[in-house]
C-alpha cells in the first residue's frame, strides 16, 4: 500500500460575494492521491476547478472562505491552520502550486536567477547566492532548461520556455505535490508537449512525489494521469481510473463530455460531435436535487428533489446518479442503437 | 486544380517582411492560396509560423509588403477607407479571445445593431431591428431579452464567441476568416460553437477559412489543410490524405504532437528547443 500523501474529506468552500450571497464553488469534495500517483480533474469552465486547487492549499483569502472539511498532507491537518503558518512551511515546500496564467506570474523587472533568491529567501535565508545559483543551474539542467536561462529577463522567453521555467522554480523547494492548473491552455501543441513531458520527468526524476493536474481536454488528462475526476458544478460526479472515465464513464454527463473529444485519428471524421445543451445551474441557489438534471438525457422525475450522494463501486470508482449501474448502461446502449 | 470561374479569394506571392537589415523577419513568404466558394480550409501550423499575419493580410489589416490579393476575379482595392468598408462587408473574422473583440464601452445591442446597419438596414423600424436581433440570437441559441441592456464583460467567453458567429449570421458575408475561434474556451462549448459554424456556413454557404494549432480540429472540420512553417505552405490536400497519410516531417511531428486516446502518445520523441 502506497503512502497517502493528500487526503481530502468533505471540503467545502464558498465565496462571499458583495450583496453577501453564498457560493459554494467546493461541495463536500473528498480525494485521496498516493504516492507516485497522478490525479485529474476535468469540467467545463465554471464547475469548481480552479476553486478546488485553492482550497487545497488551505490558504484562503476573501472572497474565498472555508466552511468545513478537512485537509491532510502526510497525516498532517492543515484546514484549520494559521494562514501564516500555512505560508512558511506549507506552501512551496508541501504544495506547490502552478496557476492558470504561470507565464505572467513572473516579475517582467526581474531576472529569473533572482525569483529564485526570493524564493530561497523566504523559505532557506541561509543559502549563500552561489549556493543558490549552483542548485538552481543544475536544477533547470536536469529538466531540461538551458542554463542562460536563469540570467535572463521573461521577455526574453517564449511562452513554453516561460511556462516550463514556472514550473522548474515551483518545485526547486521539493514540494510533495504539485498542483497544475491548466498548464498547457495558451500553448501550442508542441509547446504542449514539452510542458507535459517536463511534468512527468519531474515524477520521474523524484522532485515530487504526486501531481493533481488540471484541465478540460479529455484526451490530455487520459493520456498524463492514472486516475480522473470529473466535477460538475462543484461536486464530484464521477470518479475513476483515466481509463474508465474516458472510454467507460458512467455518470451521463462525463459520457456527454466524452462525445465533444477531438482527435486526429482515423474513422473520426465521421463522429458527430455532441454537445450537452443548456447552461451549468447557477451556485448562488443550486437545485435541489441532482445538479445536472436540468441538462440531462436520462431525467426521471424524483432526479429533480432527490439529492444523490456518490455511489461507489468496486473500491476505486464512484459516481452521482440516482440510476444504478445496470439502468445506467441499459439507457446508453438504447441511445446508441437509436443513433445507429 | 479548382474551376477558375468558382474561385472567390485568390492570392499570388503575398509576402508579409518584418523589420529590416539584420532584424528582418519573413512572417508570411511568398503565399499563393486559392480560396473556392463555400469550401472550409484550415490553416494549420505551430505558434509563429506566420498562419495570423496571412489572415490578417487577407482581412486588409496589415498591407503586404509584396504580392497581390484578387477578390473575385479582381485585384483587391483598399486604399481608401470607403472602399475598405465595402470589402469588409464580404470578408469577416471570428479573433481567438473573445474578452477583447468587443468594444467595452457599447452595450450589446449596439454591436448587433452596427451589424444591421452595415448590411443597409438603418432606416429600418426598430421592431423590425430587433426581430433580427432576436432571430440572429435565436441562431445561437442565447436569448435577445437576456442580452440587451448588458456589457460584454457580463458574458462568459463561451457567450461571448457564440455572439460572434450571431454577427456573422447577421452580416452574411462571402468570406470568413476564423483565427483560433475555440483555443480560449473549454472544450464542452468547443463542440458548440464548431456546430454553429458548420450549420451556418451551410445556411449561407460561405467560404471559412480556420486558421487553428490543433490538428485534429482541422481534421474535423475541413475540406482541404494547409500545413504551414516558417510562412510557407509546406502540405495541402483534402484532410484523409494529409493527416493519415503526411508526406513531410514537419507534419507528422505536428500530428505526433496531439494527444492522442486510442492509440499510445508518444513523448519520447519531444526534443527541447530553446
Amino acid at each position: 500500500m502506497a503512502e497517502v500523501i493528500l487526503e481530502v474529506r468533505e471540503l467545502t468552500t464558498k465565496y462571499i460575494t458583495r450583496f453577501r450571497e453564498n457560493v459554494y464553488a467546493v461541495d463536500h469534495v473528498s480525494l485521496k492521491v498516493e504516492e507516485g500517483k497522478s490525479l485529474g480533474i476535468a469540467g467545463e469552465s465554471g464547475c469548481g476547478k480552479s476553486t478546488l486547487a485553492l482550497s487545497l492549499m488551505g490558504y484562503y483569502f476573501a472572497p474565498l472562505h472555508y466552511t468545513s472539511g478537512e485537509i491532510s498532507i502526510d497525516g498532517r491537518n492543515i484546514s484549520r491552520m494559521d494562514p501564516d503558518d500555512i505560508r512558511t512551511s506549507i506552501l512551496g515546500t508541501e504544495i506547490a502550486y502552478i496557476p492558470q496564467s504561470a507565464m505572467n506570474a513572473l516579475n517582467p523587472t526581474q531576472k529569473i536567477i533572482h525569483f529564485i533568491e526570493d524564493v530561497f529567501q523566504a523559505h532557506d535565508p541561509y543559502k549563500t547566492k552561489q549556493e543558490i545559483y549552483k542548485f538552481a543551474r543544475e536544477c533547470f539542467e536536469v529538466l531540461g532548461l538551458p542554463a542562460e536561462v536563469l540570467q535572463k529577463y521573461p521577455v526574453e522567453l517564449s511562452g513554453g520556455m516561460k511556462q516550463r521555467t514556472v514550473i522548474a522554480v515551483s518545485v526547486l523547494l521539493f514540494p510533495k505535490i504539485l498542483i497544475a492548473d491548466e498548464p498547457t491552455s495558451a500553448l501550442d501543441v508542441t509547446t504542449q508537449k514539452m510542458v507535459i513531458k517536463m511534468l512527468q520527468r519531474l515524477m520521474e526524476d523524484g522532485f515530487i512525489k504526486s501531481m493533481i493536474f488540471i484541465t478540460h481536454e479529455l484526451p490530455l488528462l487520459y493520456n498524463v494521469t492514472d486516475d480522473i475526476m470529473v466535477m460538475y458544478a462543484g461536486q464530484i460526479v464521477e470518479k475513476g481510473t483515466a481509463k474508465q472515465a474516458v472510454f467507460d464513464p458512467l455518470h451521463p454527463y462525463a459520457k456527454g463530455l466524452m462525445g465533444s473529444i477531438i482527435v486526429p485519428e482515423s474513422g473520426l471524421r465521421d463522429v458527430k460531435l455532441t454537445a450537452i445543451p443548456g447552461v451549468p445551474p447557477n451556485l448562488k441557489n443550486p437545485p435541489s436535487g441532482c445538479r445536472f438534471a436540468e441538462r440531462c438525457k436520462y431525467v426521471k422525475p424524483e432526479c429533480k428533489v432527490t439529492s444523490v450522494g456518490l455511489r461507489e463501486i468496486d473500491g476505486s470508482r464512484a459516481y452521482r446518479c440516482i440510476l444504478s449501474e445496470k439502468e445506467l448502461r441499459a439507457a446508453f446502449a438504447k441511445e446508441a442503437d437509436q443513433h445507429a | 486544380m479548382p474551376d477558375e470561374n468558382n474561385i472567390c479569394l485568390r492570392t499570388i506571392g503575398l509576402t508579409k517582411v518584418f523589420g529590416f537589415g539584420l532584424q528582418k523577419c519573413v512572417a508570411v513568404d511568398h503565399v499563393d492560396l486559392d480560396l473556392c466558394v463555400s469550401e472550409v480550409v484550415s490553416i494549420v501550423g505551430e505558434s509563429g509560423s506566420g498562419k495570423t499575419t496571412l489572415a490578417k493580410m487577407l482581412l486588409g489589416l496589415i498591407n503586404p509588403t509584396e504580392g497581390e490579393v484578387y477578390y473575385q476575379g479582381k485585384k483587391r482595392d483598399i486604399r481608401t477607407h470607403q472602399k475598405r468598408k465595402e470589402y469588409w462587408k464580404n470578408i469577416q473574422a471570428i479573433f481567438q479571445d473573445p474578452y477583447s473583440s468587443y468594444n467595452i464601452f457599447n452595450k450589446i445591442d449596439s454591436v448587433l445593431l452596427d451589424c444591421i446597419h452595415m448590411r443597409g438596414g438603418r432606416r429600418l423600424p426598430r421592431a423590425k431591428k430587433v426581430e433580427l436581433m432576436a432571430e440572429a440570437c435565436s441562431f445561437v441559441n442565447l436569448k435577445f431579452e437576456e442580452l440587451t441592456n448588458k456589457y460584454p464583460f457580463e458574458l462568459s467567453g463561451g457567450q461571448m464567441q457564440r455572439l460572434m458567429i450571431s454577427r456573422i449570421f447577421l452580416l452574411k458575408p462571402k468570406i470568413l476568416v476564423a483565427d483560433e475561434p475555440t483555443s480560449m474556451i473549454d472544450a464542452c462549448s468547443r463542440a458548440t460553437i464548431l456546430d454553429m459554424l458548420m450549420q451556418l456556413r451551410n445556411e449561407i454557404g460561405m467560404t471559412v477559412i480556420f486558421i487553428t494549432h490543433d490538428i485534429g480540429l482541422a481534421y474535423y472540420v475541413s475540406d482541404t489543410v494547409y500545413i504551414m512553417k516558417h510562412g510557407k505552405f509546406v502540405e495541402r490536400g483534402s484532410p484523409d490524405e494529409v493527416i493519415l497519410h503526411p508526406k513531410e516531417d514537419y507534419t507528422r511531428r505536428l500530428i505526433n504532437d496531439v494527444p492522442k486516446i486510442y492509440e499510445e502518445w508518444d513523448l519520447s520523441t519531444v526534443e527541447y528547443s530553446s
